[in-house]
């Protein structure tokens, strides 16, 4: 059903400062919709972004929000969600904000466990410094600081997160927005740290540079190279080439990190007051 | 009520003491010699009353988690020492920019650089002005014994809360790392203050509002979850928290975080005065080299000379009316003892001009300056 | 024709940015780009919410019609 946009979005702010045809609305709608369907309380959900394109998110969200420095959103929502825990914390960073400036502060909330979705809109390059090479920028892909092709290899961020201790990870595409609309609900309703690799198309400067001219071509893209996260299963090595997997990758149950505190704080206290 | 109780305790431990009595519920910090002792204590206190520690992943990782907690409605305070306090700045900026009350505890060593972490050093009382990009004012203080330091932190968490901005808390490796006997004073002995909540309901709310607050130009200040919706950003912003690139509202806005510190200076700027009156040779020294000053100043008086000792409390704003009497009286010279290579002494010489000469000793390896040394001085200058 | 329609397709101009993704992406080719996205054949859309939710700009809403209207 069409959303109460009035309801999430402070609509006098709109329409947004994006490109046409950028997939960071999607993504943002995908974001809104999954906060409507889980009916959760916006009055205590606080969303938090570094700087970039996908920094201005918050921007149109009428929530309590936050636009930090660069990088830095994750390290932001961590003392947030430690002092007052009955919030939910969503972060909104982008692919340089996550994986370069911020990737030490995203692999230690992913090995804290602390209760917080963070949501990568990732288009693999810097857009709002106009197309630079990003840590997630295919090996190959021209941006303006890769003129001969991008010369390193990318992350895989949800490996990354995994790899650190992350409870939940999972990706999706701008092409499959109701799946990605249904992995941000899990991710947002998962106790422990959530994290959501949002692919998303930047027609205007990474498509351009490299032959994808149109935003359908990128999505396009996508679909080409997604593959569900239980089909990919069964592919071998030289199939998984050029491709990555959908779908939510991991979901595991570990202690999170304000419980533990919580449980500490009451033992500490009742020390003391014995 | 029990009388208080004299304790030994470090200056680092009494930054802890105070700031928890001063509503301090959480901490974010990064071991860094020699400030480790108030992440230490702090990780120890602050979960028997309710607070958080926590050891983020970097030093800035730990200025912005501040910032988020302090956002959220709790008392905050992170602690470092050169290096980290060279990574805090851009956060730093940011709770400037986005008035965010909290505590910086910068216990100074020697620099540049990592230079010689286990030495004092007064090496940063102009990144504590300007460490920070852009035109803006910061509140610093500077305790020069543990006492001090524990009555400082609660001074500055007020000053924190009733200006909406970041305080500094200039300590320097001594002071830090020195123990005495205290009396702290309790519970009812202390004024402890608290950030003005909005009185008017969310959507008339204006968090960076031009004209509210008790203190003119500063706003009251919602917490997240409290249903004000409202919206944080480092990007220059109008009344309503929203970017602008409208000349006039910009100017206004950074006009309005500047000038309600630098409008407030009467009230912030604090001094110890130490026979001053019919002082000629005024001696002008913050933190641990205050202590030799004093001494010096102590001698020189049991000699006949009339020395005095002007001591800076309030590092920023600069105390420039304090100064201004002291030139008033026309010594026959200001000697400025330092531990660094003079920068302190660079707004005392421009209050002094050229009506009164202006004395630097200065000391920059971790060595101490010793009251004899200013002594000489001060019977050079007569 | 003449059957009750269903569905209801709204397009903020205000909003829209001209991407045509939501033409694209309808299945029942109901869509089509004028100066904005514009509905071609009403009784062709089944609500399944494709344009919506491949609108970057918010700007096209799909609500199913109040069934006495």
């Amino acid at each position: 059903m069409a959303l109460p946009l009035e309801q999430y979005l402070r609509v006098a702010k709109m329409p947004h400062i994006w490109c046409p045809g950028c997939g960071h609305g999607i993504v943002l709608q995908a974001i809104v919709r999954a906060i409507h369907e889980l009916g959760i309380d916006t009055e205590k959900t606080v969303i938090v972004s570094g700087i970039g394109c996908s920094a201005r998110a918050p921007g149109y969200l009428h929530f309590d929000t936050l636009h930090t420095t660069h990088g830095r959103a994750i390290a932001f929502a961590t003392g947030i969600k430690l002092a007052k825990p009955e919030l939910n914390v969503i972060v909104i960073t982008g692919d340089g904000d996550a994986a370069a400036i911020g990737g030490n502060h995203l692999i230690h909330a992913a090995r804290r466990n602390l209760d917080i979705t963070v949501i990568c809109f990732n288009n693999n390059i810097y857009g709002m410094t106009s197309g630079q090479y990003s840590p997630l920028t295919p090996q190959g892909s021209y941006a303006t600081t890769s003129p001969y092709g991008m010369l390193e290899k990318p992350f895989d961020l949800c490996n990354l997160v995994m790899g650190a201790g992350g409870t939940f990870a999972a990706r999706s595409t701008t092409y499959h927005a109701r799946q990605l609309t249904n992995v941000i609900k899990e991710a947002i309703s998962h106790k422990g740290f959530a994290f959501v690799d949002a692919l998303s198309q930047c027609p205007t400067y990474f498509g351009r540079r490299n032959k994808l001219r149109t935003p359908l071509d990128m999505m396009n893209w996508f679909k080409d190279r997604a593959v569900p996260v239980n089909a990919w299963e069964k592919l071998s090595p030289e199939e998984r080439e050029d491709k990555f997997p959908i779908g939510v990758l991991k979901k595991t149950q570990a202690t999170e990190l304000t419980e533990v505190y919580k449980e500490l704080i009451q033992q500490l206290q009742q020390r003391g007051g014995e | 009520m029990a009388e208080n109780k004299a304790r030994l305790l470090q200056g680092n431990e009494a930054v802890v003491e105070g700031a928890i009595a001063a509503g301090l519920r959480f901490f974010a910090g990064y071991p860094i010699t020699p400030s480790t002792e108030i992440a230490e204590q702090a990780a120890a206190k602050l979960p028997t009353v309710g607070g958080k520690f926590i050891q983020m992943e970097d030093e800035i990782a730990s200025m912005a988690a501040v910032c988020g907690a302090s956002l959220a409605g709790v008392k905050s305070m992170t602690a470092t020492s050169g290096p980290g306090f060279s990574l805090k700045q851009e956060n730093l900026g940011f709770a400037v920019k986005g008035e965010i009350p909290c505590v910086v505890v910068n216990v100074q060593r020697v620099g540049p650089s990592t230079g010689m972490p286990t030495s004092p050093a007064q090496g940063d009382v102009m990144q504590a002005r300007w460490g920070s990009h852009g035109d803006h004012e910061i509140v610093a203080l500077c305790p020069s014994s543990v006492e001090e330091a524990f009555r400082l932190t609660v001074e500055a968490f007020n000053i924190a809360e009733e200006y909406r901005t970041p305080v500094i808390l200039l300590m320097d490796e001594v002071i830090g790392h020195l123990r005495e006997k205290v009396v702290l004073p309790s519970k009812e002995e202390l004024t402890i203050k608290h950030r003005e909540k909005p009185s008017v309901p969310p959507e008339q709310y204006k968090p960076f509002a031009m004209d509210q607050g008790r203190i003119p130009g500063v706003p009251p200040l919602a917490a997240y979850g409290e249903g004000y919706r409202f919206h944080v950003t480092g990007l220059t912003h109008g009344e309503d928290g929203f970017p602008t690139n409208n000349p006039a509202i910009a100017e206004k806005q950074i006009k309005r975080i500047n000038e309600k510190i630098s409008s407030n200076r009467k009230a912030l700027c604090k001094v110890e005065r130490f026979f001053l009156n019919d002082a000629e040779v005024v001696v002008v020294a913050y933190g641990a080299t205050a202590r030799s000053a004093r001494k010096a100043v102590k001698d020189a008086r049991e000699q006949g000379i009339k020395a005095g000792l002007l001591r800076p409390i309030t590092i920023w704003p600069f105390v420039e009316d304090a100064l201004s009497e002291v030139k008033a009286n026309l010594p026959k010279a200001v000697i400025v003892p330092e531990m660094n290579l003079g920068q302190l002494v660079l707004p005392v010489r421009r209050v002094m001009g050229d009506s009164v000469p202006v004395i630097q000793i200065n000391k920059l390896a971790g060595q101490l300056i010793e009251p004899e040394e200013i002594l000489s001085a001060i019977k050079e200058a007569v | 024709m003449g059957q009750t329609l269903q569905w209801e397709i709204s397009v903020n101009s205000k909003w829209c940015k001209k991407c045509g993704l939501c033409v694209e992406f309808c299945p029942r080719d109901a869509l089509e780009m004028d100066d904005i996205p514009t509905v071609k054949d009403a009784a062709r859309c089944i609500g399944c919410l494709m344009c919506e939710m491949h609108c970057p700009d918010f700007a096209i809403t799909v609500k199913r019609r109040d069934s006495n209207g």
